[in-house]
């Protein structure tokens, strides 16, 4: 009788162990300073001494802070560009690429190298070719062509735009490859239908590679969003959010509060307007699925 | 006859496509052949010839000298740990949830799965700043493994979903014969189901083990003492002090990334395999 108790009891404990390390891990990490994330963002605290309950004023400044706006603004400019230029251009990589066979593997691979490169290395690279005395555009200007002699990373119109630049550089590449892989599992009626009907390439690609890797589509889309709120490293490495807040987007705002101003409170604040932000995005998203949208 | 002359007209079609790609090729990996050029050659040529091949002669002292500016023997060896660290970790942690979540019989797996996918989607800077001053407080700011206990957190969620992924593939037959031999539930996940997934740990493995390697913003956030620096926060430091000279920074460039790009062309299928699935996330 006990011993049935006893193994009764072990089958019950055993996959609960085997869980127990990463559920320990993620409580630790990340659920248990996420809550404490929403206990700090209502007090004014420096990250030493204790803490002192201020109710909503963190989240009151954050409605009347000109950074907040300009960082706002900037993340919804980098989700629009995001949205749309590294997704054009994997599509066409990965549309090109589709129908050859010789090089192929060649061409993914070429791509996708500045993928696995480390952000502050491609970073330091095109800082390096876009330098005002040094890089690309003095050089041009020597020999002729002067209009982008610009100091791109340095001027407050061109910094953020300059850094999107950079970081879709990196990032293209790797949707190539996603496209690709999920073309490749369109079926091949499906073209040979397209053809005998006498579609165009163009309509080839609208009329039947796009609805084929639909699913595919909309998942990187919705991670571009999600994503784009939370971009952080190319643009601290690069431009620190400036020259004058020009590059700033929340995820700096969030560093340089919390590490540079020691506003911890304000820091926890803007970080939960992030994750709110995220979680509207794919509450639209998944609503709109259980509406029924094909998306 | 008749078919060749197919195939050419084929490739003939195709002619555009190369061309488009090869443009895209250059637009890829120009800028790193720039790299590669610069770091070869000293600061007077690269003021003349900024893009070009080194075109006098090869100089080789950049890499000496950004290896002692970059201290490089130094945090080469700190991120060695903290990313054999952080690759052990994973696979133990997310191996024996994947093999709960796959083969055991485990109340709520359904919740708990939605649990993960969800704490993989917060954004870091909801949980960086309280975990800061909580590893402050623990004594594991400026301390390897305090980093590596974060990324195994990190990480894990993605790794368990992979193997998971391999596991429900195997059939119970070889679980149940070991059992039938008294093999306990640890030994038959150790000496079965890990050997049988060995190609899924060896993806979750690069995958983490590349992240680790090159992950910026919990690194800067958590090392600042110098004998502790990884390579992408001594590269960072390093970029900002010699960010000038153009050919030092590019052969530290080179130092830092050749390990990532020869695994990476040596065992490109599982990288690609392993990214595209897990790296939609970062």
């Amino acid at each position: 009788m006990t011993t049935q108790s006893h193994r009764n009891w072990k089958r019950v404990l055993t996959p609960w162990l085997f869980i127990a390390p990463i559920l320990i891990l993620n409580v630790v990490i990340i659920l248990g300073p996420s809550l404490a994330s929403v206990y700090y963002s209502l007090t004014d605290w420096s990250g030493v001494g204790r803490p002192t309950w201020i109710g909503l004023a963190n989240f009151e400044r954050i409605l009347s802070d000109p950074v907040y706006h300009i960082a706002l603004i900037n993340n919804l400019k980098w989700t629009l560009i995001f949205l749309t230029v590294p997704v054009a251009m994997g599509l066409l990589g990965a549309a090109l690429l589709a129908p050859i066979e010789r090089g192929q593997m060649f061409f993914r691979v070429a791509y996708f190298i500045p993928y696995v490169i480390a952000s502050v290395v491609n970073a330091q690279i095109w800082r390096s070719l876009l330098h005002p005395l040094k890089g690309i555009g003095p050089w041009l200007a020597r020999h002729g062509i002067p209009f982008l002699n610009v100091a791109f990373l340095g001027k407050e119109s061109t910094a953020l735009y300059t850094v999107a630049f950079i970081d879709n550089w990196h990032w293209w590449g790797f949707l190539v490859v996603v496209y690709l892989a999920a073309m490749q599992s369109v079926s091949i009626s499906l073209y040979e239908a397209a053809r005998l009907d006498g579609a165009s390439r163009w309509q080839e690609f609208w009329h039947v590679t796009l609805p084929g890797i639909r699913p595919t589509l909309v998942f990187t889309l919705l991670m571009t969003i999600i994503w784009s709120f939370l971009v952080f490293d190319y643009i601290y490495v690069l431009t620190e959010g400036g020259p004058a807040h020009a590059s700033e987007v929340l995820a700096t705002e969030v560093f340089n509060a919390a590490f540079g101003r020691f506003e911890v409170g304000y820091a926890a604040a803007v970080g939960l307007t992030m994750s709110l932000f995220c979680a509207v995005f794919v509450g639209i998203f998944v609503t709109l699925r259980r509406r029924g949208w094909e998306i | 006859m008749n078919s060749s002359r197919r195939r050419s007209r084929r490739a003939a079609s195709l002619a555009p496509n190369y061309i488009i790609l090869s443009l895209l090729v250059l637009f890829s990996l120009g800028p790193l052949l720039v790299m590669g050029f610069n770091s070869l050659k000293d600061n007077a040529e690269i003021a003349r010839n900024p893009l070009g091949p080194p075109r006098e002669g090869l100089n080789w002292e950049n890499f000496p000298a950004a290896w002692e500016a970059g201290e490089y023997s130094v945090s080469l060896r700190n991120s060695a740990v903290i990313v054999a660290g952080t690759v052990v970790g994973v696979c133990l942690v997310a191996g024996m949830a994947a093999y709960a979540l796959a083969k055991l019989d485990l109340p709520g797996a359904d919740a708990l799965t939605l649990y993960f996918l969800a704490g993989t989607s917060l954004p870091m800077q909801l949980f960086l700043v309280p975990l800061y001053f909580l590893w402050a407080k623990l004594g594991l700011v400026d301390n390897p493994l305090g980093l590596i206990i974060i990324y195994v957190a990190l990480f894990s969620s993605f790794a368990t979903f992979l193997l998971r992924s391999y596991m429900v593939a195997i059939p119970t037959d070889f679980e149940d014969a070991a059992r039938i031999d008294g093999a306990s539930d640890w030994q038959v996940f150790s000496r079965v189901i890990v050997p049988l997934t060995w190609p899924g740990f060896l993806t979750a493995g690069l995958v983490t083990g590349l992240w680790a390697w090159n992950e910026f913003l919990f690194a800067v956030t958590f090392l600042h003492k110098p004998e502790v620096m990884t390579v992408t926060i001594s590269y960072y430091n390093f970029a900002g002090r010699y960010g000038r000279d153009w050919g030092l920074t590019s052969a530290a460039s080179l130092i830092m990334i050749l390990p990532v790009v020869v695994l990476f062309l040596s065992l490109q299928r599982q990288f690609i395999k392993g990214l595209t699935e897990g790296g939609l996330k970062t």
